[in-house]
C-alpha cells in the first residue's frame, strides 16, 4: 500500500505558518507588554495564557463559535474575503496559533525582561533610534528565548489536535494534520498507518528538543568562553 | 555652558537642584540614594524632570510645558556604571556603534587617535567578557567620546577597579578632559577621588546640594590656560 504523505505536508504547512504568525505578534506584544503597566494588563495576560490551561474542546468551541460560519468573525470572513474557517486548513492555522501563542509570548517576555535595559540607554545615547536599538540590541540578545519560545511554538502547532477537529475537522488531504490522522487511523483500526504517523512526529518532536539543547549549549559555550 | 535647574519627586525625597558648568569637571558626590544618577539621566534625557529646565550653550533640553528633547538629539556621552558594553559585540562594534555612515565617518573622527590615547588597539576584535574590568572602562570611555559628544557624563566610572587601576584611570581622566575640552560631570561616592578629579565639587544629600566646594584646580588651569 503507498503511503499517503499528505498529512506530514499539511502539518509542516499548518505549523510553519502558525509560528511565523505567533513569533512575530509574540515578540511585539511581549515588547509592548513587558515594559509597560496599565489598567487592564493582567486581564489581558490572563486571556493570552487561558489556552494553555483550558481543555482544547473548550479552546475548540470557543474558536467554533467566533469563526463558523455564523459566528463573529467568520461571517465577516466569508461575507468580504470569501474566506472559509470552518472545514479548511485555514481553520487548523487558526487552533494552531491559538494553543501556541501563549508558549511564544511567556518565552518572549521572559527573554525580554532579562535583557540589561541600560544597553537600550546606552545606545539612546549614542543616537540610536527606537527602532535601530531593538533590532541591534534587544532583539539579538533576547534571541536565545525567542528562539526557544519558537521551537516551542512549532511543536505545539504540529501536535495540536483537539481545537483542530473541532474548527478544521477530518478531511483527507485537507484539514488531517498528523495527529488527527494518527486518531483516525486508531479508530479505524489502521494500526500500521497510526504507528507510521506515531514515529514521524516523535522522530519531529525529538529532533525540535534535540536541536533546541545543541543550541542552548553552544551558545553557553560562547557565552563562557575565557580569553 | 551646561545650565541645570531641575525638580523631580523620587520615592524618599524630592530632587531640587540648581547649577551650571562650563569645559570643566563637575563631581558629584554623596551617598547612595541621594540623588546623582537620578541628575545624570535627566540631563542625558533617559528621565524626564516635573519641573524646570535643562540648556546647553543656545540649546534647549528640557523646559516644563515644552517638548523634551529626546537622548538621541542631546549629543552626549554617558559612561554607566560597570560601563554597559554590548555584551554580543566586539569592542570595534561597541565602540564605533554611535557613528553613523561608519567608514568614512571613523577615518575622519578622532576615533583612531581616541583609540591610540586610551591604549586599546589590541583588544578591537575581544569581546566584553574576554576583557579586564580596566580595559573594559577605557573601552566604555572610547564608546562615549567616539560620538564626539558636547558633554560627557560619567556615572561612577571607576568604582568596579582595584586601586592601583583606579588612580592610573583618573588620571587617563584628567588627561583626557584635557584633550577633549567638553564638560565632564562624573559622580563618585568617594571623596579622594571627588577632590583629585572635580574642579568643582557638588555635595549632595537627599536630592539638594549642601555645600559647593571649588577646587584649586581651577586656578592652577586658568593660570595654564592664562600662560598659553
Amino acid at each position: 500500500m503507498t503511503q499517503d504523505y499528505s498529512p506530514l505536508f499539511l502539518s509542516l504547512k499548518v505549523a510553519g505558518i502558525s509560528t511565523v504568525i505567533v513569533f512575530f505578534t509574540g515578540v511585539f506584544l511581549a515588547r509592548l507588554f513587558s515594559r509597560k503597566q496599565f489598567f487592564g494588563k493582567s486581564v489581558i495576560e490572563a486571556l493570552i495564557t487561558l489556552p494553555l490551561v483550558l481543555p482544547p474542546t473548550v479552546v475548540g468551541f470557543g474558536l467554533l463559535l467566533l469563526f463558523g460560519k455564523n459566528g463573529w468573525i467568520g461571517k465577516w470572513l466569508l461575507e468580504w474575503f470569501q474566506i472559509q474557517v470552518v472545514f479548511s486548513w485555514v481553520g487548523a492555522v487558526i487552533a494552531s496559533i491559538v494553543v501556541s501563542f501563549p508558549l511564544m509570548y511567556q518565552s518572549a517576555v521572559a527573554a525580554m525582561e532579562s535583557i540589561d535595559h541600560r544597553l537600550e540607554k546606552v545606545a539612546y545615547t549614542m543616537g540610536a533610534s527606537k527602532w535601530r536599538t531593538f533590532w541591534t540590541i534587544s532583539f539579538p540578545l533576547a534571541w536565545p528565548g525567542l528562539l526557544a519560545g519558537l521551537v516551542l511554538s512549532f511543536a505545539r502547532g504540529l501536535g495540536e489536535f483537539g481545537a483542530t477537529l473541532m474548527l478544521a475537522g477530518n478531511i483527507p488531504g485537507k484539514t488531517d494534520t498528523i495527529p488527527i490522522a494518527i486518531y483516525f487511523a486508531v479508530e479505524a483500526g489502521n494500526m500500521e498507518k497510526a504507528t507510521f504517523w506515531v514515529m514521524i512526529i516523535v522522530a519531529l518532536g525529538f529532533s525540535a528538543i534535540m536541536w533546541l539543547n545543541w543550541w542552548n549549549k553552544r551558545s553557553f559555550r560562547y557565552q563562557t568562553r575565557q580569553k | 555652558m551646561l545650565s541645570v535647574k531641575i525638580r523631580k519627586q523620587l520615592t524618599q525625597f524630592q530632587l531640587d537642584i540648581q547649577f551650571e558648568v562650563n569645559q570643566e569637571i563637575l563631581v558629584l558626590f554623596g551617598p547612595s540614594g541621594s540623588g546623582k544618577t537620578t541628575i545624570l539621566n535627566c540631563i542625558s534625557g533617559l528621565i524626564t524632570p516635573d519641573t524646570g529646565q535643562i540648556q546647553f550653550n543656545d540649546q534647549l533640553f528640557f523646559q516644563d510645558g515644552l517638548r523634551s528633547l529626546p537622548p538621541q538629539e542631546r549629543h552626549i556621552g554617558y559612561l554607566f556604571q560597570d560601563y554597559a558594553l554590548f555584551p554580543h559585540m566586539n569592542v570595534y562594534k561597541n565602540i564605533t556603534y554611535g557613528i553613523k555612515a561608519k567608514k568614512k565617518a571613523i577615518s575622519d573622527s578622532r576615533l583612531p587617535s581616541l583609540i591610540q590615547v586610551l591604549k586599546i588597539n589590541h583588544l578591537l576584535s575581544k569581546y566584553p567578557h574576554q576583557i579586564s574590568g580596566g580595559e573594559k572602562q577605557r573601552v566604555a570611555l572610547a564608546r562615549a567620546l567616539a560620538t564626539e559628544p558636547s558633554i560627557l557624563l560619567l556615572d561612577e566610572p571607576l568604582s568596579a577597579l582595584d586601586q592601583q587601576t583606579r588612580l592610573e584611570c583618573q588620571d587617563e581622566l584628567l588627561r583626557l578632559h584635557q584633550i577633549w575640552e567638553i564638560p565632564f560631570i562624573i559622580v563618585t561616592h568617594d571623596i579622594h577621588e571627588a577632590k583629585k578629579l572635580g574642579d568643582v565639587i557638588l555635595f549632595l544629600e537627599k536630592g539638594k546640594i549642601i555645600q559647593e566646594e571649588r577646587s584649586e584646580k581651577i586656578g592652577h588651569s586658568s593660570l595654564i590656560k592664562r600662560i598659553h
